[in-house]
């Protein structure tokens, strides 16, 4: 049965989020995108210690709608948040019984700890498939080398606390048959955070190079059966475990960049709003001002963009195969975030670019969103080949 | 509990309304465009499922199910799908059958429902745009004013469709500072209905201008009585019913398009095989979808008896804009064919740019 309805305890917790957003995101938001590599600990421990609340959602609607609420305080702040992240996401998707308790459950204990994701490489981005890093077995350890960029969470995961999941080839001359996936733990020798990014946007979260030099790893690391399945290489399953780990991640970056496309909005209706200036729904465009029309197209695709973030999310919690919903959602958006933040800089005029408001800030930040877990460009391309039913041959 | 499946009802009136849009509608919508006339037999075949009587009280002769918006804009995607001007068409009854059943008084629920219930399609229809470019819903110039037991109506209106052949009109016009519904009798002294109207689309669906000159109704025919009609809601419903519609001629555009472009070679390989055309079909798909989420959205709200104008409105004005989008890829897709009136997407794109001007002439 068709039903958008949240339940009094789901709305609840959101409102909860909602709050914190205010009191916890808001307040410091500014100042970690001006001192970008600074610390933001005080924020971390609290996060920290509220890391239960809301767990109870799994990874439904309710959890991604919160993940808006989180982002419209804050997203570069929502990203140095402690807490499994994509390297944990990897685990729980992929990993075995034994090793979710091996590498999972330290996030219920003792200090913040973080879990990477590092697949980039320098010479290769969204093609992941061409990844250079080798993984060789070396009796009962793999020994990693090759170098990692535009790992979030990078500095944190391997300096402080916690996991990164890496992703490397056991056989280069297989493709895609041969990408592998490994739990390295933080303090690993070999393995190095060697330099963070200044970006445009998301600034207090770090974003790093890590390196790794002959970085050994018990065997049981490998996320994932260590065969390569040189016969059939259409049959490529290592690379399809980490296109299922984006199934379930790409979703959620669409519910990033509708908190901060819905920050945008809000402060300029909330602004409007107090100049008297009210949205009138309802009126025919001969009537509307181009304001209004500005704002309601804004928000229409806010609206349409979170419909199908919602969808695919709920087919990821329903267990439902959701390989082009999770695209469809990360595509559109991607182009709506991008889309309601520059609006929203021009509409607001001198507000708008001003460092004084949050708005310059929220168009920079929204922006990695249609970037991050796959391009814009690249989740189209996933989108047109299941809606053509072209192979990669056949869509290139 | 958030959910987007269809419930085992809805799926199956999905499908039973698909199957005939893909076997009948879908084998005369070309005919009917060139001639100007969808056949009885058609409009009657779709008649037999019931889409409206299903809603209607046994007393009044109907199934006395339970009336769900949202049911109706699934039938009404499916329809459209097959071809808008038929699944308008078809569904025109509603436009007096539902304001009726939802905010007539007894007496008009009794003297106007039944002939909903019949066996054989039964045209009625509905005026409320007029022939002005800056038309608003909420503002209209024709007015209906007491005058001891009569309502008297004066005002031109246009796009009525099927007004010709239609036993009841529901015309709407201002009254002390709002908007009202008032039944009109064919026949009424007063009511003339002009030629039919010569459209860019949605040609085999005949639609008339219409003029009032001081025409008496009795004061009993004002919708809902005394206490008048949520006129709101009654706008909300159409822009929902008109945003299905979309849905239905969006999908129907880029399904074509898809299908053309991997069909069609160029330098080799189909042309679907190029980002540029590949692109735009991924969009295409976005969109569609986008479009039908946000208009279940607001077909739920509806059905929840709450004020949705946000939400109907934002869906209306949405799928207005990516209608022309999608439609308009369409033909772009097929090139030098698309403009040709042996594929159907010239059509789609005709059709596509009603949408946005035929607000309140659907109301499923």
């Amino acid at each position: 049965m068709i039903d958008f309805e949240l339940s009094p305890e789901e709305q609840a917790i959101l409102d909860k989020a909602h709050e914190d957003a205010l009191k916890l995101y808001r307040p410091i938001a500014r100042y970690y995108d001006e001192h970008e590599h600074e610390s933001p600990d005080e924020f971390i421990d609290t996060m920290w210690s509220k890391r239960g609340e809301g767990a109870l959602f799994g990874l439904g609607v309710a959890a991604a709608l919160r993940i808006e609420e989180t982002c419209w305080g804050d997203a570069g702040l929502m990203l140095v948040s402690p807490g499994i992240g994509l390297g944990g996401a990897a685990v729980t998707a992929t990993g075995t019984p034994e090793q979710r308790e091996r590498f999972l459950k330290r996030f219920n204990e003792g200090n913040p700890k973080w879990g990477a994701m590092a697949m980039t490489e320098p010479q290769c981005g969204s093609d992941t498939s061409a990844i250079q890093t080798t993984a060789v077995r070396d009796g009962d350890e793999w020994v990693l080398n090759g170098e990692k960029i535009f790992v979030t969470w990078g500095k944190r995961a391997v300096e402080q606390e916690g996991i990164v999941v890496v992703w490397a080839t056991v056989d280069k001359s297989a493709g895609r048959a041969g990408m592998k996936s490994f739990v390295v733990e933080c303090g690993t020798p070999g393995m190095k955070m060697e330099k963070l990014e200044h970006k445009l946007g998301i600034r207090a979260s770090d974003t790093a190079t890590v390196v790794f030099e002959d970085c050994r790893i018990p065997f049981e690391n490998i996320l994932g059966s260590p065969e390569v399945r040189k016969i059939d290489k259409t049959k490529t399953e290592g690379f399809k475990k980490a296109m299922a780990t984006f199934d379930a991640t790409r979703p959620i970056v669409a519910a990033m960049a509708l908190g901060v496309g819905r920050a945008s909005l809000d402060f300029v209706k909330e602004t409007l709003d107090k100049e008297g200036i009210k949205i009138r729904y309802g009126l025919p465009r001969t009537k509307l001002t181009a304001l209004e029309r500005d704002v309601m197209e804004m928000e229409a695709h806010y609206k349409a963009a979170k419909m199908l973030m919602m969808r695919a999310v709920w087919m990821m919690s329903q267990l439902l195969p959701n390989s082009i919903e999770s695209s469809m959602a990360k595509a559109k958006a991607g182009l709506a975030v991008t889309r309601i933040t520059q609006k929203a800089v021009e509409l607001m005029g001198p507000l708008g670019y001003s460092r004084k408001n949050l708005l310059e800030k929220w168009m920079r930040d929204g922006k990695i969103n249609d970037i991050f877990e796959g391009t814009g460009q690249i989740n189209m391309l996933v989108v047109a080949r299941r809606v053509l039913e072209f192979s990669r041959d056949q869509l290139k | 509990m958030i959910s987007f499946t269809p419930s085992e009802e809805q799926q199956m009136i999905v499908n039973t309304v698909r199957q005939f849009a893909n076997d009948e509608i879908r084998e005369v919508y070309r005919d009917c465009e060139e001639s100007g006339e969808i056949p009885d037999d058609l409009v009657n075949t779709a008649w037999e499922f019931g889409l409206i009587a299903t809603a209607i009280p046994e007393e009044f002769g109907g199934l006395g199910e339970e009336q769900s918006i949202l049911t109706n804009s699934l039938a009404t995607e499916e329809l459209a799908w097959g071809d808008l001007a038929i699944a308008m068409k078809i569904l025109c009854p509603s436009l007096v059958a539902y304001p009726i059943l939802d905010m007539g008084t007894d007496d008009q629920k009794k003297k106007y429902l039944p002939a909903f219930c019949e066996e054989k399609y039964k045209a009625a229809t509905a005026a409320l745009i007029e022939p002005r470019f800056n038309f608003d819903a909420t503002e209209l110039s024709t007015k209906a004013k007491l005058d001891g037991g009569d309502y008297v109506l004066n005002g031109e209106k246009c796009y009525v469709p099927l007004a010709a052949d239609a036993d009841v009109i529901l015309v709407y016009a201002a009254e002390n500072g709002g908007c009202q519904g008032f039944i009109v009798e064919k026949g009424t002294k007063g009511l003339e209905i002009g030629e039919r109207e010569g459209n860019m689309g949605i040609k085999a669906l005949p639609t008339y201008e219409l003029s009032l000159k001081d025409c008496r109704v009795p004061k009993e025919n004002r919708l809902g009585g005394e206490a008048g009609c949520d006129y709101n809601r009654i706008l909300n419903r159409s822009r929902v019913a008109l945003s299905a519609m979309a849905v239905g001629l969006a999908r129907a555009s880029f399904e074509y398009a898809r299908d053309y472009a991997k069909d069609r070679t160029a330098f080799g390989e189909p042309i679907a095989s190029r980002q540029a055309i590949a692109f735009m079909l991924a969009e295409n798909a976005i969109e569609v979808d986008a479009m039908r989420l946000m208009t279940w959205e607001a077909a739920w709200k509806l059905d929840r008896k709450e004020d949705a104008t946000k939400e109907a409105s934002l869906a209306k004005m949405y799928a207005d804009d990516m209608v022309l989008l999608v439609t308009d890829r369409g033909v772009q897709v097929l090139g030098g064919h698309g403009y040709i009136r042996e594929h159907p997407v010239e059509l789609y794109l005709r059709n596509g740019r009603g949408i946005a001007t035929f607000l309140g002439m659907a109301i499923v």
